[in-house]
């Protein structure tokens, strides 16, 4: 950590200025006031954290006129006797990207699969604090999951598609509501196809099998298969993370497309994927949200000494 | 190349070097030794000796297995083949019949004595010059009612001197009979229609092939009389007494209901004696028809005999066939192998319903282990949460797969048979007890016990298959808001498909080859009849019914006329395993065909 500091360029030394900026509980934490972070109170910060020390995260302003889709609120969580998670407060805003980046193992998975309540399936799981969608609360007591997960679309890292046709793949969701209706099927696995871009390639062979398409077009189909239900919020684990370059692109052009009128939280290891395709960005650091702002902000003029380390590949 | 490899070695052994520095030691290559060494891999790093190990391991179980079907299939595929007969004069007689087995021994001194004096000093001799070993072969001499024997030894010494003393003559018949075995005879006449001709051979050959097949046909039609219309009857009179029965143990004997049902019983009783004599005058009709229909031969040693022709399945002159003739007795005993009832206690005749029998115990369970065994796996795999008590299941399980056949043959015959069939004997059948219907061996519970056997390798392959099921699908499915039992049924089942089908192969190839079990729960030497016919309610599970594996062990073990019934054995075995590898091929195709469904393009 000392050796981090050394290296900065003097040029960042200077405190970030111009960006009124609020931690979350400022009042227990003097140093978030932007003016007020000197370089000490900056390394204290990774320091207290990796003594397991509470630190507060830094939300920039922007996010407050937001309308959230996703809050998050005093989430906590345990894989056993290990805390994955500490005291996360973030709103996902509606019909916006936000792209939440930091080193592996920090704890992004865990937080995106928190919200679909995916953690339920490991067993010893503990869960402090709650979540709420679009104002219903995802860990209240008595919440259906089953119904709160038809409320989200999910797409993984490594594309799973399931073993059937393309067009089973896309309306799946569907299916298992009971829908018969051919027309809205057809209607549905059209329009969900071409969201994801893929309707062009795999229309004349929609009967085929899911597992027959190449790897970015297997992704590009989860995809459709996760707007198909028309969800509040999609959740995105490194969707692109197996993809070749070009693969890459026509997923992120897809994520830029589907921004307005979906919500999107996507988890991603590239920067540049990060700049180029979400609004807002959240930094994480050992289950904690460092700094959580608008894209540009997070890349270009950090609150955090630490996020812009991140950011310009100094650490992580 | 090595110049540069030696630079970083050396710049990596710099630690080391500074104290030698002072010594003034050159420093080694280390680096450059390394890569020596490293070049040199050893034969056992390339793994060679592994291959020639799992090679040779291969080999062996292929030599076994395929030494195995080989001996099989030669004896099988042979057996129906029509041998000559031979006829061979000895030094005390005539014996005449198709030879079956050539073998060596050395003859005791007694098996000279029984020799005409005057020869035995020859024969004596003869096998001395031969190092006291003498050849013998194994005739089948067949004309049992005549010699009282099926097989005879003639050794080398035995047979007569002179060139014509082994012959094949031309006319000698192989008659194929209902009872008694084959006789082996010229003819010397025919009966027709009660009317006896004396002819020559070959005359006497013709006419029998001009009246054989039509009193074959009429003997046909008599079994179907008796077998189809009278069953029929019986079966009628059997449901009136029952129906008569019943009102009489639910209202007693002389209460109105039973006078009622009384009534009716004496009535259909009598209708079904009128039918039941008609068919015994057509039955004796066609008797008497074929009653005048016989073909008189005359065996080896002149003894004539007259046999009646619908007693005669098959006739042949056996020295005097091309081989197209051949061919066509082959594929005739093959077919009657195949499509017929057994006669001559099992060692003559076909083995249809032993194949029926087979084939659809082992559909039955299947279709009983696949379904019960899934379920039970899933439960395992996909709700049980794990602990102890779940681990000694799967212990108990996998145990369970190592519990002699036998055991679950007795299990079946108490639990199954005995409890349960009884139990629905008391509430369905009582009409019939003390006779059992369910409360004895019979398909459905031979079924059941072999499902129980075969229960383990369904629920170990499943569960295996089930565990392969990648999670991304599982939670693929759940992200999209699937129950866990909407995500088993729509995408982990459908996945573990092939697997589950592997389990199934491998449960059919254990089941249908099993036969300690059979024994017990209903696996019969004879059926009278098929489990599935044409009289209500179609389908009789409760029925004895034959298997095939249970047919091998009564040719080789309990027939009476063995030496027959052996080549029978081999013909059988190959007819198993023939039957198993088409079961499996079946499902191998199946599976193979899911499996494509499958199959990504993604590695
Ligand atoms: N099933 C689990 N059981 C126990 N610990 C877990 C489990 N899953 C994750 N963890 C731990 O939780 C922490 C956060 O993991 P998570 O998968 O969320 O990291 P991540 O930020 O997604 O990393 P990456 O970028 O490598 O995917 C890690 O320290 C990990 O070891
Ligand atoms: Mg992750």
């Amino acid at each position: 950590m000392t050796r981090m500091t050394h290296k900065m360029p003097s040029k960042q030394d200077q405190p970030p200025t111009g960006h009124a900026v609020e931690g979350t509980a400022s009042a227990e934490q003097p140093g978030a006031s932007p003016v007020a972070i000197p370089e000490p109170v900056s390394n204290n910060r990774l320091a207290a954290i990796a003594r397991g020390e509470n630190v507060t995260s830094l939300t920039h302003d922007a996010l407050k006129k937001e309308v959230p889709v996703v809050e998050v609120k005093n989430f906590n969580l345990w894989y056993g006797a290990k805390k994955a998670l500490f005291d996360i407060n973030m709103l996902i805003p509606k019909g916006k990207v936000t792209a939440l980046i930091g080193p592996s193992g920090c704890g992004k998975s865990t937080l995106l699969r928190s919200v679909n309540r995916l953690n339920d399936l490991i067993d010893n799981i503990q869960i402090k604090g709650d979540m709420l969608l679009n104002d219903d609360s995802i860990y209240g007591p008595g919440v259906d999951v089953i119904e709160l997960r038809k409320r989200m679309g999910m797409v993984f890292q490594k594309s799973n598609p399931f073993p059937m046709s393309i067009f089973e793949n896309v309306v799946y969701s569907l299916r298992i509501d009971g829908e018969r209706n051919r027309r809205t099927l057809e209607d549905v696995c059209e329009r969900s196809l071409r969201g994801a871009a893929l309707w062009e390639e795999v229309k004349d062979r929609l009967h085929e099998s899911g597992l027959s398409l190449s790897g970015g077009q297997q992704q590009r189909l989860c995809i459709a298969r996760a707007i198909a239900a028309e969800p509040e919020v999609l959740l995105m684990d490194e969707p692109c993370s197996a993809l070749d370059p070009i693969a890459t692109g026509k997923i992120e052009d897809l994520i830029q497309a589907l921004s307005g009128e979906y919500s999107i939280l996507i988890v991603t290891h590239n920067m540049q994927q990060a700049s180029r395709s979400s609004d807002f960005t959240a930094f994480m650091y050992l289950g904690r949200v460092i700094e959580y702002g608008p894209t540009l902000d997070i890349f270009t003029k950090p609150l955090c000494r630490e996020t812009e380390d991140y950011v310009t590949g100094r650490f992580g | 190349m090595t110049s540069t490899q030696t630079k970083p070695g050396a710049a990596h052994n710099d630690p080391t070097a500074g104290p030698r520095a002072g010594v003034a030691i050159k420093p080694p290559a280390p680096s450059y030794n390394r890569s020596r060494s490293r070049n040199k891999t050893s034969l056992y790093a390339h793994g060679e000796p592994m291959v020639w190990l799992t090679g040779g391991a291969l080999a062996m179980c292929l030599l076994m297995i395929i030494g195995l079907v080989a001996l099989i299939v030669a004896q099988g595929v042979a057996t129906f083949w029509p041998g000559p007969v031979v006829r061979y004069q000895t030094l005390d007689g005539v014996r005449a019949g198709e030879t079956t087995r050539l073998e060596n021994y050395s003859p005791e001194d007694s098996v000279f004595e029984r020799l005409p004096e005057s020869s035995r000093a020859a024969a004596r001799k003869m096998v001395a010059d031969n190092g006291g070993v003498t050849g013998r072969r194994l005739v089948r001499i067949g004309n049992y009612e005549i010699t009282g024997e099926h097989f005879a030894w003639v050794s080398d010494f035995e047979i007569a001197p002179g060139a014509d003393a082994v012959s094949t003559p031309p006319w000698m018949l192989v008659v194929e009979r209902l009872a008694w075995g084959r006789f082996y005879g010229e003819p010397v006449g025919v009966v027709i229609e009660g009317k006896l001709i004396p002819c020559e051979p070959a005359e006497a050959w013709k006419l029998f092939g001009e009246h054989h097949p039509a009193v074959r046909e009429r003997w046909e039609q008599r079994r179907r009389l008796e077998t189809g219309d009278i069953g029929v009857i019986n079966h009628r009179a059997e449901q009136a007494r029952l129906a008569l029965r019943a009102v009489e143990m639910k209202y007693g004997k002389e209460s109105p209901q039973w006078r009622a049902e009384h009534e009716s019983f004496l009535k259909t009783e009598e209708r079904d004696k009128a039918e039941f004599d008609r068919i015994a005058r057509e039955i004796e009709a066609l008797n008497n028809t074929n009653n005048g229909y016989k073909i008189v031969l005359r065996t080896a040693d002149g003894t004539e005999s007259t046999l009646g022709m619908a007693d005669i399945v098959r006739a042949y002159p056996a020295n005097q066939l091309s081989f197209a003739q051949k061919s066509v007795v082959y594929l005739s005993r093959w077919w009657e192998f195949l499509t017929d009832d057994p006669r001559e206690a099992n060692s003559e005749g076909g083995v249809y319903p032993a194949i029926f029998g087979t084939v659809v115990m082992t559909l039955i369970m299947s279709l009983l282990v696949v379904p019960f065994g899934v379920l039970a796996a899933l439960y395992l795999r996909e709700y049980a949460k794990g602990g102890i008590l779940i681990s000694a299941v799967r212990i108990a399980i996998n145990n369970l797969a190592g519990v002699p056949s036998i055991v679950f043959g007795v299990f079946g015959l108490g639990f199954f048979c005995y409890i349960i069939g009884g139990g629905i004997d008391q509430l369905f059948f009582s009409a019939k007890l003390p006779s059992p219907t369910f409360g004895t061996g019979g398909l459905m519970w031979a079924s059941f016990t072999l499902a129980l056997l075969t229960l383990p390798v369904v629920i170990v392959a499943t569960e295996e298959t089930l565990a392969a099921v990648p999670g991304s699908m599982r939670e693929g499915s759940y992200a999209c808001g699937a129950s866990k039992w909407q995500t088993i049924k729509r995408i982990v089942l459908p996945r573990a498909m092939p697997g589950i089908m592997t389990g199934m192969i491998l449960a059919m190839a254990r089941g249908a080859g099993e036969v300690a079990p059979l024994m017990l729960v209903g696996a019969v030497k004879l059926a009278p009849e098929l489990p599935v016919n044409g009289v209500f309610p179609f389908f009789h599970p409760e029925r004895s019914f034959m298997h095939l594996g249970f047919h091998i062990y009564d040719l080789g073990f309990q027939s009476p006329n063995a030496e027959a019934a052996k080549p029978m054995v081999f013909t059988t075995t190959l007819l198993l395993i023939l039957i198993i590898a088409v079961l499996n091929l079946a499902a191998v195709f199946i599976r193979a065909r899911l499996r494509r469904r499958f199959s990504s393009s993604q590695f």
